[in-house]
């Protein structure tokens, strides 16, 4: 269990992450989500205890990181993939960190077979690709068997079988009763892999929620109308609380009004409906529309004041 | 039970926590693990012997020539050193600077989050490393240039005044020398940065000093890392200097003090 209160770190006059508390749950994978720039990797960074908190706390399992007894053994982390000197091989890389708390030759072997590093393990990491860098960095994060795992953005680098596969890891270290927290800026990554999300932007909290009620709450439920007789429809929609657009000919896309209202509506009107269809507001989008106000950079807009921030 | 599961957990026996043990012989297998750690060692090697074949040879063939007065002395075949102390200074620096620039660092320090012993296991291993390597070292550079010199006549051995203190000393010296680099780049976390200010405060800083009016710099400069190192290992002694002893002590001051500054940033700063 992570537990973060009142988390704050500063760069000079810059506030990284501001007043941040949430609480990470064992057994589930946790998402972390922002935008980037969000203040992820810093918080990642202040639970590992590299970088020093302006003020507030975060703890695993009730003690601070540093306060552990064999703080590999309680967390594994990867921030960045590129923690790792490049003239080392993966092996040694590995056996040099599993020397400091006493872990033993044999389970460098088996993290290195867990992560498919088998053949390359010899070769020096700075030949490595960015996936296998990726895999190395979950190798290095699972040394110590820890209860609780951090990762930050994973799936960066991986192509889709790697994706597929640190899915299906991330599920399977947290059905077995472990803290996994999980960082990405995507969010359609999350929707498949975590089942609790803490969305940030700018550093602050914004959500701390269920995926499933992250979406439901988040999205602007609409209804795609098709039919030949467009203009008729939509005088006959319009009303209070209701909006109609079109964006296709012959296609209308109504916010306010169910799929039943619209097909009795138009039944009665006599008016034929060639499609009518529930759309759900996609994960994405209900991201985007949460942290509107919380990117960092934006590629342009009206209100420039926020794009220097 | 999949491999990720805990095998061991029957076992009521606790499983070992994070050691300084454990931090040294991380910094060994890191070490040992480099090939750069080794090509540097041997350039230092070679560099100390060859240099000292050489002064061996050239001293020996032109002894009634024109030679100055410290090109005859016991510790004159040492001279190697002035090379070497470059090459095991930038060792010193790159086995700390290298984690800094490949990132390396974060995965060290989430390993030993107490930092300091991350630092300490790091100047164990490498002083003895290097000590190990560069006591027999000095005795080849000795030995070789004698080969030499006594071919012309002139050699020396080891029951020579101040023939053994140098050997040794040259040896402690060059450690030294690389445990102030190591201090330098936990400072500065730069390969560049750590080689600049090694080779700033080794060759620069006493030539200026050398330059100043006035005798206070001459006096200051006897208090340098490079001048008082110099009291330690040469058998001559110039005049004002320091003796061999006073010469390691103010070395070993400077070692400590640079890396007294090093554990204050290390443990303050964020990783």
């Amino acid at each position: 269990m992570i537990e973060a209160r009142a988390l704050t770190k500063r760069y000079g006059d810059k506030t990284a992450v501001h007043d941040l508390s949430f609480t990470v749950l064992p057994g589930i994978v946790t998402g972390f989500l922002g935008p980037n720039g969000a203040g992820k990797s810093t918080t990642m960074r202040m639970i590992l205890g590299l970088d020093a908190p302006t003020s507030g706390r975060v703890t695993v399992n009730g003690l601070s990181y540093a306060d552990h007894r064999a703080p590999l053994r309680e967390v594994g982390a990867m921030l960045e993939a590129r923690a790792i000197h490049t003239g080392r091989s993966a092996r040694n890389h590995l056996l040099a960190m599993a020397a400091t708390t006493g872990i033993g030759r044999r389970r460098v072997d088996e993290v290195i077979d867990l992560v498919g590093l088998h053949e390359v393990a010899d070769r020096r990491a700075g030949q490595f690709s960015l996936g296998m860098g990726q895999r190395l960095g979950i190798a290095n994060a699972l040394l110590g068997d820890p209860a609780t795992i951090i990762l930050d953005e994973p799936v960066n680098g991986l192509d889709p079988e790697g994706i597929l596969w640190i899915r299906n890891l991330l599920k399977q270290l947290a059905a077995e009763g472990r803290t996994v927290f999980v960082s990405s800026h995507l969010m359609s990554e999350m929707a498949l892999t975590a089942e609790h999300l803490i969305v940030v932007g700018r550093g602050t909290l914004i959500r701390d929620v269920p995926v499933a009620e992250f979406i439901a709450s988040a999205s602007s439920n609409s209804v795609r109308v098709r039919t030949p007789d467009p203009i008729r429809l939509r005088g006959l929609l319009t009303g209070e609380a209701v909006t109609v657009s079109s964006s296709t000919e012959g296609q209308l896309d109504v916010t306010g009004l169910t799929t039943d209202e619209i097909g009795l509506r138009a039944a009665a009107a006599g008016i034929a409906l060639l499609e009518l269809s529930p759309v759900q507001a996609s994960l994405e989008q209900a991201f985007m529309e949460l942290t509107a106000d919380a990117v960092e950079y934006r590629s342009f807009g009206p209100d420039r004041e926020e794009v220097a921030v | 039970m999949s491999t990720l599961t805990r095998e061991t957990r029957s076992v009521p026996r606790p499983e070992p926590g994070v050691s300084f043990a454990g931090a040294v012989s991380s910094e060994w297998i890191k070490f040992r693990t480099l090939r750069s750690s080794w090509a540097v060692l041997l350039a230092a090697v070679v560099a100390m012997i060859a240099i000292g074949g050489l002064i061996g040879y050239v001293t020996g063939s032109n002894w009634n020539g024109k030679l100055d007065p410290e090109d005859r002395v016991v510790s004159a075949p040492l001279q190697g050193l002035f090379l070497a102390q470059l090459l095991i200074g930038v060792l010193g620096v790159l086995f700390v600077s290298g984690e800094y620039t490949t990132g390396m660092i974060r995965s060290t320090l989430a390993a030993v989050p107490r930092r300091l012993p991350v630092l300490l296991a790091k100047a164990l291993v490498y002083g003895l490393v290097t000590l190990v390597t560069l006591i027999p070292t000095t005795f080849l550079a000795f030995g070789t240039a004698q080969l030499f010199l006594h071919h012309f006549g002139h050699g020396s051995s080891l029951s020579a005044p101040t023939a053994l203190r140098s050997i040794l000393a040259t040896a402690v010296y060059l450690v030294l020398i690389g445990l102030l680099g190591s201090a330098l780049a936990w400072i500065v976390r730069s390969t560049p940065g750590g080689i600049s200010l090694l080779v700033a405060i080794l060759l620069v800083v006493p030539v200026i000093f050398g330059v100043l009016p006035g005798q206070w710099a001459k006096d200051v400069t006897h208090y340098l890392p490079s001048e008082a190192g110099a009291s330690f290992y040469s058998s001559l002694q110039s005049d004002g200097a320091l003796t061999p002893g006073a010469g390691l002590l103010v070395l070993v001051v400077w070692v400590a003090l640079a890396m007294a500054g090093a554990v204050v940033l290390l443990r303050r700063r964020d990783g």
